[in-house]
């Protein structure tokens, strides 16, 4: 017979757990003490408990792994809701393991006590209280089951003191069968046939990929789908590095920052081929404006309730988005006829790309552009990019040119300010030694500054790119462009001096003012300081704006233009 | 439309909270809803009565479906289906009021199962709009109290809900 805390302890080290990002309290001080008398979980002190469930997140980001966090009851729950939320909007696998207080105390305002459950509901997969320790282990094997399975997402187990401290006989569930919960894995195999008829008969076709692809591993299989198909590629924010930034076939990210001949691709293609993407506001813009243009969705999602939820779909496909690409790649090696038509529409698409949406123009100050295009270039395309969210999030997702799956970490759906610092924590847990950039800005940067503290304890050398712009840039953009530059809160006054701030937490600060700067200080940063966490301070371009751009409720085509200001 | 949805879900504490959370997190509307547990008592049958576009219930439908607590979910009112409401009622009976109250119950086939010297409380069972049409009909002075259950439904025939 074994504690609940340690059966806390051994279904982690079944489940091939190797590190959880936690902070303790007095709810999960037994669990702790189980984590304290063995090596095989290593537990990674974080300075707040929502920096924890975002570097879990970005474990499972960029890896093929679970992330996992722990964290006490009452303010360490409610302090893990950003980062849960976080999660839940992109889909990602993680479980939360909170700490409760006693069976006996529930409901009764014990100290630290909030109903976690309850709280933290509207933004889970699923969410489990355990009251009994004969339960714990088959919960947690639930808990993890369903995290990674179907359309993967947070899950968060609430376990009360007294079940930590409860004894019972541990055996770990090999196999999980819920009558309610079976997600699909097979695409309907009618339903794949139609859709590369429908394929077939394309005039003016496009290949639409979001996070699923990266979220299914299917960027291998749907490389080869569209290398075969001849189509062009474009990819969401979510799903960038699912198709080689760098191939001819790719158009470039679209939506509401998206290149000009990714938007026009989307709006008059006439057969649109949706991989594990949804249709979103960023990404279609006016749904009715989308409307306009007579053409054929087919729509493969593991989730049939992202299908048809935006934009109608005529041939959906619920299925992992792996499995019927492969499908669909048997089918179209069996005999594909593209139709010739389609060589004329890479005509029209050429010519979309002639405007070079793109272009900027680096003067005196540093283009935040540019420094993008630096950071590509000093680091090879390989590094693992985290970032925040703003006029940076777009910059890096525009210049940096994703090849590969899981290298691109950022908040897509919910827009989280401060996560890139945890992401990049999690990052280099999951993938020790590799080269982490964390774009980001001097508002963002500030929402989780305390996690230096952690880099440090941890020796984790994390490049931040902070593009200093002294503005709450894209809120700025909007005020400039929207509201008559009447720049409502969006200055910054009484930045700390970024240098000084890394310095004082025993990391190494530089700022860089000047164009011809920017290249040595990465190459500094990355090769000289190659073990060390650098917080890069560029000091760029306040009046830098992100184009193209799609104004909120403007449809696909209507894009302003970088020129056209 | 009017639609009826009936729901098959695991009888766990807060499986409730997740389907009514998920109705308002979306902007759906519920009418009524009744839950309580089947012959077996591991699950819970809800129906809901709930409107929207066609294009709103399929949603409704794929949302309810991924709660991982859902085992199975039917849209009633897609085929034929009786439906109920229970609805008590308690009304002021003096007077020339007290045989008109069990003359009105008698032609609704409402039994009257609570009497005191002033009021009668009257059991109806029905369809939603027989139970509207009751109430119409009183003198809405003489109404007193009223509690419904809200609809519940089964298909008819082969048509059965079951894991």
């Amino acid at each position: 017979m074994i504690s609940g805390a340690e059966i806390v302890v051994r279904c982690l080290q079944e489940e091939k757990i190797e590190c959880v990002f936690g902070y303790p309290g007095g709810s999960v001080l037994h669990i702790y003490d189980a984590l304290f008398k063995q090596d095989q979980v290593r537990h990674i002190l974080v300075r707040h408990e929502q920096a924890a469930v975002h570097a879990a997140d970005a474990f499972s980001r960029s890896s093929q792994r679970v992330g996992v966090a722990l964290v006490t009851s009452g303010p360490g729950v409610t302090n893990t809701v950003t980062g849960i939320a976080t999660a839940y909007m992109d889909s990602i696998p993680m479980v939360v393991i909170t700490g409760q207080v006693p069976t006996a105390y529930i409901g009764q305002d014990a100290f630290q006590e909030c109903d976690a459950v309850g709280i933290t509901r509207p933004c889970v997969k699923h969410n489990f209280l355990v009251k009994d320790v004969r339960d714990l282990a088959l919960t947690l094997r639930k808990a993890f089951h369903i995290a990674t399975t179907g359309r993967p997402g947070p899950v968060v187990v609430d376990i009360p003191k007294d079940v930590t401290a409860q004894v019972c006989e541990f055996e770990y569930p090999k196999s999980i069968q819920m009558r309610s919960y079976n997600p699909v894995v097979k695409g309907h195999l009618g339903q794949i046939k139609k859709a590369v008829q429908v394929l077939q008969e394309a005039k003016r076709p496009i290949i639409y990929t979001g996070g699923g692809v990266i979220l299914s591993d299917a960027a291998t299989q749907l490389t080869e789908l569209a290398r075969k198909l001849n189509f062009p590629v474009t990819n969401t924010l979510m799903g960038l590095g699912g198709y080689p930034a760098t191939d001819p076939q790719f158009v470039g990210m679209l939506g509401m920052h998206g290149t000009y001949e990714a938007n026009n691709a989307m709006h008059y293609a006439d057969v649109i081929l949706a991989v594990g993407a949804r249709f979103d506001d960023r990404v279609i813009g006016n749904p009715e404006h989308f409307g306009e243009e007579k053409r054929r969705v087919i729509h493969i999602d593991i989730d049939p309730s992202s299908i048809s939820k935006r934009v109608k779909v005529d041939v959906p496909i619920v299925g992992n988005v792996a499995d019927v690409l492969e499908e669909m790649i048997k089918l179209v090696a069996a005999g594909f006829k593209a139709n010739p038509d389609v060589a004329n529409w890479w005509k029209q698409i050429a010519e979309w790309r002639g405007r070079e949406s793109l272009r900027y123009k680096q003067d005196r100050m540093i283009m935040p552009q540019y420094v993008m295009e630096k950071l590509y270039e000093v680091t090879g395309g390989n590094a693992f990019v985290t970032s925040d969210v703003g006029q940076h999030q777009m910059f890096a997702a525009q210049y940096y040119h994703f090849d590969q799956p899981r290298r691109w970490i950022n908040s897509g759906g919910l827009g989280t300010m401060g996560v890139g610092l945890p992401y990049g924590m999690g990052v280099l847990m999951a993938n020790p030694g590799a080269q982490v950039a964390c774009v980001t800005g001097e508002g963002s940067i500030q929402m989780c500054i305390q996690e230096l503290s952690t880099c440090k304890q941890y020796g984790l050398p994390i490049k931040i790119i902070n593009l200093n712009n002294g503005m709450l840039g894209m809120v700025r953009q909007w005020q400039e462009m929207f509201y008559s530059k009447r720049y409502s809160e969006s200055y910054v006054t009484s930045l700390p001096d970024f240098v000084r701030l890394a310095e004082a937490y025993g990391h190494v600060g530089m700022k860089i003012e000047k164009p011809e700067d920017v290249e040595p200080a990465l190459r500094k940063a990355f090769i000289e300081h190659k073990d060390d966490l650098v917080f890069l301070d560029f000091i760029i371009d306040p009046a830098a704006n992100v184009f193209p751009m799609i104004a909120a409720g403007k449809g696909l085509t209507e894009m302003i233009l970088a020129e056209e200001l | 439309m009017r639609h009826i949805i009936s729901i098959l879900i695991e009888n766990e504490s807060g499986a409730l909270s997740r389907v009514a959370g998920l109705f308002s997190a979306r902007g759906y509307n519920i009418e009524s809803l009744t839950v309580a547990p089947t012959e077996d008592p591991s699950l819970s049958r809800m129906t809901i009565l709930t409107r929207g576009s066609d294009e709103v219930l399929e949603q409704i439908t794929k949302q309810l479906n991924k709660l991982i607590d859902v085992v199975k979910v039917v849209d009633l009112s897609e085929a034929a289906h009786v439906e109920r409401e229970l609805m008590l009622i308690k009304v002021r009976a003096t007077g020339k009021d007290r045989e008109e109250m069990k003359r009105m119950a008698d032609i609704f086939r409402g039994r009257i199962i609570d009497v005191t010297e002033t009021t009668y409380v009257i059991e109806l069972t029905g369809s939603s709009s027989k139970l509207d049409s009751f109430i119409a009909a009183l003198d809405a002075g003489l109404i007193l109290e009223t509690v419904r259950t809200g609809v519940c439904g089964i298909g008819r025939g082969d048509r059965i809900l079951k894991v």
